[in-house]
């Protein structure tokens, strides 16, 4: 049984029971409880990935103690963190400083609405999911901005700013990415993009220039939810965590939450833009290959996907050094804008000849 | 002339980062080459790398005899002031005077196992022994004697 067939049961079964308005407020209800718990779920999953891939690619074991294999360490570090104490400082702005985690997380959730988890199942189908995308996220960097303003501490301030220089000028180029495939398909829907992609997914279809936008808008995302190599917001080692310094229990753990959700998030735009969202993979002719695809259910696809860009992205931080500020603006203003912006119009000229894979 | 280079920068920018990742991908995929010791449940087969330093200790033969001559270069070279040398002087069978060690006082709570000593040391007197549990409940049992009692130098050691 496929998971949209699974929500229209319910949603018949509700109707059968109630008025129009009660399921409705019902469904709202429950969707909001699955988004809840998929999130304490992806944070744990993220979390344990995140420390194994780490100490696999350092030579070291990772958390090998608690359940087996380790497996339940990320349930006793979410406990520990339950159990603290939330501190706020003396000097610092104590409305603010409490409301900013919270809006961290709440930004993440709203990006949640749009996403196709699985072939027809989607919290909400609206005809802009691209600029809804690109524009709640970018609100991001106001809690960011918020929390080292109000936490009355230099380096959270120092954090918050760098932080802030670095998310607005990274969503310059992840929006140029994101406009290729735009241009491409022709549509803002996350829904007709992904059935765009029926044939062959945009990555294939669309020659180089859409590879060359796929590792910008890689690279974009990656600076744009401050994980290392552009974690100059947080940089440990220089700013002792940056905009979380004075952060403690709770409040930390929904920032920590809210990054890795940021993270699962912007690879599931990755996946459903570049990599065609829940579609099989489709070779050409090979009918019974393709037939063969069609079996696994579209949620494993779309799983499956973005899980493969997270382990590219927690590759990246694993491998690369931290980058100074100066290197960090020279990278998106010196590379990565001027040659998404030829890509843009590139792909532009290739979307009005036809010269793409139909 | 600028388009080439700029071309080229990137490409070796992407090159470089490439080579990077396929070593981090390498450990990743090759999990028999994880160097990390599960300690307290390996402690009976310990494998220590060569240079593992774990304390300062002075090597004594079966007749009790060290290397030490007492020239104190260790104690100049130690940044912390960690080892203190303590000699006296032996009358030597022609009854000539010859300075020698009466202890070779060395402080484990303040060492930093920097090797310094070791290197400055120009007789091979001391070396770095890999024992690591140094856990006691005095911190005067810390302060530790490295040549044994009534031992002497070892004959041709000038
Ligand atoms: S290892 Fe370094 S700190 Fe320790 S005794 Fe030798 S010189 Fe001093
Ligand atoms: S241990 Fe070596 S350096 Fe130190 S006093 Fe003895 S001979 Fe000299």
């Amino acid at each position: 049984m496929s998971l949209s067939s699974l929500a229209q049961q319910i949603h018949l079964w509700l109707l059968g029971h109630m008025s129009e308005q009660w399921t409705l407020v019902l469904e709202m209800i429950i969707a909001g409880i699955l988004v809840i718990s998929f999130f304490a779920v992806l944070g744990l999953v993220l979390v344990y990935m995140e420390r194994k891939v780490s100490a696999w690619m350092q030579i070291r074991l990772g958390p090998n103690r608690v359940g087996p294999k380790g497996l339940l360490q990320s349930f006793a570090d979410t406990l520990k963190l339950l159990i603290k104490e939330g501190l706020t400082p003396d000097g610092a702005d104590k409305f603010l400083f409490n409301i900013a985690p919270i809006g961290a997380i709440m930004v993440s959730m709203l990006l949640m609405a749009p996403i196709p988890f699985a072939k027809d199942f989607q919290m909400w189908d609206i005809n802009i999911g691209v600029l809804y995308v690109s524009a709640v996220s970018s609100l991001s960097v106001i809690s960011i901005l918020v929390a080292g303003w109000s936490s009355n501490n230099k380096y959270s301030l120092l954090g918050a700013m760098r932080s802030g220089a670095q998310i607005v000028s990274y969503e310059l180029s992840a929006g140029m990415a994101i406009m290729t495939i735009v241009i491409l398909s022709g549509s803002l829907s996350l829904t007709e993009i992904i059935q765009s992609q029926q044939n062959g997914w945009w990555l294939f279809k669309g020659h180089v220039p859409v590879i060359i936008a796929f590792v910008i808008y890689i690279i974009a995302v990656t600076a744009e939810t401050n994980r290392a190599p552009f974690d100059m917001a947080e940089a440990e080692s220089e700013l002792t965590a940056g905009f979380h310094t004075e952060y403690s229990g709770m409040k930390f753990a929904l920032f920590f939450l809210a990054e890795y959700v940021n993270v699962f998030i912007v690879c599931a735009i990755g996946a459903i833009l570049f990599l065609g969202g829940w579609m099989p993979l489709h070779i050409g002719e090979w009918t019974a290959f393709n037939h063969i695809m069609d079996y696994i259910p579209s949620s494993i696809w779309f799983m499956g996907k973005t899980f493969g860009l997270i382990f590219l992205i927690m590759w990246f931080r694993w491998t690369f050094p931290r980058l100074r500020v100066d290197q960090l603006l020279k990278l998106e203003w010196n590379y990565l804008l001027p040659i998404s912006m030829i890509n843009v119009v590139l792909v532009t000229a290739l979307a009005i000849l036809g010269w793409y894979f139909k | 002339m600028f388009l080439i280079n700029y071309i080229k920068e990137v490409a070796a920018a992407i090159g470089s980062l490439l080579k990077g990742m396929r070593r981090t991908g390498y450990y990743f995929t090759h999990h028999k080459e994880i160097i990390t010791q599960q300690y307290p449940d390996n402690r009976d087969h310990l494998n220590l790398p060569e240079r593992f330093k774990g304390e300062v200790v002075m090597p004594h033969n079966e007749a009790n005899e060290h290397r030490c001559t007492g020239c104190t270069a260790c104690e100049l070279a130690c940044p912390n002031g960690t080892i203190k040398v303590i000699t006296k002087f032996d009358i030597t069978p022609e009854g000539k005077k010859k300075k020698a060690i009466d202890k070779l006082v060395y402080h484990l709570e303040l060492c930093t196992l920097c090797n310094l000593c070791i290197e400055a040391c120009p007789s091979d007197a001391i070396k770095m022994a890999q024992t690591f549990e140094h856990s006691v409940f005095d911190r005067s049992q810390l302060t530790k004697i490295l040549n044994n009692p009534d031992s002497k130098i070892m004959d041709g050691v000038e």
